[in-house]
């Protein structure tokens, strides 16, 4: 039998690189499992513009298309709700639409829109996701007397004006977002696009 | 060892320790003798896991995981499929029924100090099981694609969504898509039937295994292995099998007589196991009218409404889940039982249940802003139920309860400053007095009384 001494030392920095190269591959493997799971290129390419006939929308009702997925309402706002829309200031987080991420650059105005008459906003709530219940009516019994007329969710109690402006001491902390859109003619929206000129201001 | 068996279990040992198995966990495993009605519920909880397992397996050759065909799929397993809408209903009621021994499980536990000292890693192990089978139960709750399935996964996924700066990124990647879709469905069928299961299987495991090296609590929070004969069992022992076997035994038969109560009669439990609402197929255009989970999420959802601010609220209704995995390090009493704890221990304990169930309640109610205001009120008696334990640990100073009393009444009340507005004033301040009685009989009771004291523990287990 030959002299064999161990090299413990040797054996210990074999055994510690190795491991270390071992446990980056398997860092790196986890690559494609994780980013398997991230939105598929057909989901990404999914979301094509909407077009809307509003023409049949009556004064204070609203309608509800399909937009990614996502509902979008359309509001045919009557001047009475117009005219909430100044008072209640006061009562709003965001009031005057601060957060640039919830509209595009030219409905960031009074009315949150292209036109005062015409509210487009995708109908999901800012909070968590539901989809809140439109809620013309003034004060009905059960969102009190200083209900003006807007957008209430039914999940977590948060409550919109009818420019989907939040209002204080809800859980929801940002505005309904309004969408990119154009019309097309008086009677016609897009919604998923903006004008020709107003892009590069989302 | 000269009695080795022949036979054809004599040949099998010599290969696998089948033998030394059964002995470990069965035959020679010693537990005490005074397990009573809440020492049920650990091999209840194992009956459960295997009829889910079962009754899911055979779910899955009818289920079809696709936006498109999930939800008929369902209704095709309750009319059509042969003894489906049985098997259908054995596997919503066993998700229920999970939570319902599990939580008592827990209950046990808590009451009779089986997390502490030398026994924290089986409580780890539990509390472990426990968040799997929130996640198991949440993604099983999307796979029949009914409205309450729907928004349910979307408000909870949109839950990660608040995380900041990297929130909306998470929540797209849980999902796979900008809105709960077929993508989501797929892969929360893929982990509810394979990756939950198995890591579920393996904490199950090491949960038994780390119970049986340091042997099992009871009532009296004793240590039995204290106290052995000369033949090195302890005198309070009695082994497993056949003792405990044939007594759960008993608990199975009554467990399995209200299950099926439930399963032929009443498996939607008036809306609770199986929500009305979910009989709709999704539709990601419109919410139910009102949405609340089912009822064994209630109480932590309660303390996620609480908090207006949405990611605090997430953090809340996270730090009460996890808080209880420290359970070990905040009640270092000695006294592991109820029964030789303080009376003051008692009214905490009591106090903290009550508010438990009072936030599931709530959970499924509506918000009103006087339900917001018991949310909140209850969420800070949930937590400083968690404070006040760690304060018992040992009996302390007249001056270290009081100092208690004041800071925590005093961060109370900073909040409630801080929170307040003109439209709730009356209610916050007529809500105040909730927490800060609770304190006060918990804190300065056990200041200026004896009630605070903890009685003598016995040598031995009683009966």
């Amino acid at each position: 039998m030959s002299e064999h001494v161990v090299d413990t030392g040797r054996r210990k920095m074999l055994t510690v690189s190795a491991s270390a190269v071992g446990a980056v591959g398997a860092a790196v493997v986890l690559v494609p499992f994780l980013s398997s799971m991230s939105p598929s290129a057909e989901a990404l390419a999914a979301g094509a513009p909407v077009e809307v006939d509003i023409s049949k929308l009556e004064p204070g009702q609203m309608i509800q298309v399909e937009w990614r997925r996502k509902p979008v309402w359309i509001v045919n706002r009557t001047d009475r709700m117009l005219d909430t829309l100044l008072d209640i200031t006061p009562k709003l987080r965001d009031p005057n639409s601060d957060n640039l991420e919830m509209q595009p650059e030219v409905m960031r105005n009074e009315t949150r829109s292209l036109r005062p008459d015409v509210l487009v906003l995708v109908g999901l709530c800012t909070h968590l996701g539901c989809s809140p219940t439109y809620r013309p009516e003034i004060a009905p019994a059960d969102l009190g007397p200083e209900w003006e007329g807007g957008f209430y969710c039914p999940c977590h109690g948060s409550r919109f004006d009818i420019s989907g402006r939040v209002y204080k001491n809800v859980p929801a902390n940002a505005n309904l977002e309004v969408p990119p859109y154009k019309f097309l003619d008086e009677n016609v929206l897009v919604v998923g696009e903006l004008d020709e000129g107003q892009k590069g201001a989302v | 060892m000269s009695n080795k068996p022949g036979g054809v279990i004599g040949w099998v040992d010599s290969r696998l320790p089948v033998i030394e198995f059964w002995e470990a966990h069965l035959s020679k495993y010693y537990a005490p003798k005074n397990f009573n009605f809440f020492y049920f519920f650990g091999s209840l909880a194992l009956l459960v896991l295997v009829l889910q397992i079962v009754t899911g397996i055979f779910l899955t050759m009818h289920y079809k995981p696709d936006a498109e065909l999930a939800f008929a799929s369902v209704e095709f397993i309750m009319r059509d499929v042969e003894w489906g809408w049985l098997i259908r209903y054995m596997h919503s009621t066993g998700a229920s029924a999970f939570f319902v021994v599990v939580y008592l499980h827990m209950l046990r536990g808590l009451m009779y100090g089986s997390f502490k000292e030398p026994r924290e890693l089986i409580w780890i192990f539990g509390m472990l099981i426990y968040v799997c089978l929130m996640a198991e139960a949440f993604m099983g709750y999307l796979l029949p694609w009914g409205q309450m399935s729907y928004w349910g996964a979307q408000v909870i996924v949109n839950l990660f969504g608040t995380v900041p700066i990297v929130g909306d990124e998470l929540a797209l990647w849980i999902r796979g898509d900008y809105v709960v879709s077929d993508a989501t469905l797929n892969r929360f069928f893929a982990l509810h039937v394979i990756a939950v299961p198995i890591v579920l299987l393996g904490l199950v495991v090491a949960h038994i295994a780390a119970l049986h090296t340091v042997g099992s609590n009871n009532p009296d929070g004793v240590e039995i292995k204290k106290n052995k004969g000369p033949d090195g069992i302890p005198v309070d022992g009695i082994p497993f099998h056949p003792y405990y076997t044939v007594k759960d035994v008993v608990g199975v038969v009554v467990f399995l007589f209200i299950f099926a109560l439930v399963v032929f009669f009443a498996p939607e439990m008036g809306g609770y196991f199986l929500e009305h609402a979910n009989f709709e197929p999704a539709n990601p255009l419109a919410t139910p009218e009102h949405i609340a989970p089912v009822w064994y999420f209630t109480p932590f959802y309660t303390v996620l409404r609480a908090i207006p601010d949405p990611f605090m609220g997430v953090v809340a209704m996270g730090a009460a889940v996890m808080i209880l995995f420290f359970l070990p390090w905040i009640d270092k009493n000695k006294v592991r039982s109820i029964r030789y704890r303080s009376f003051l221990y008692k009214v905490n304990l009591a106090v903290f249940l009550v508010a438990f169930v009072w936030l599931g309640y709530l959970g499924v109610q509506p918000v009103t802003p006087m339900a917001s205001q018991m949310a909140l009120r209850l969420s800070e008696i949930y937590f400083l139920f968690f404070i006040i334990l760690g304060i018992y640990s040992t009996q302390r100073s007249v001056g270290y309860y009081l100092g208690w009393f004041v800071a925590l009444t005093a961060i109370i009340t900073v909040y409630d400053f801080a929170r307040n507005n003109e439209d709730i004033a009356s209610l916050t301040w007529s809500t105040w007095i909730i927490p800060v009685a609770y304190m006060f009989v918990t804190l300065a009771l056990a200041a200026f009384t004896n009630l605070d004291q903890d009685k003598e523990v016995p040598e031995r287990v009683t009966a």
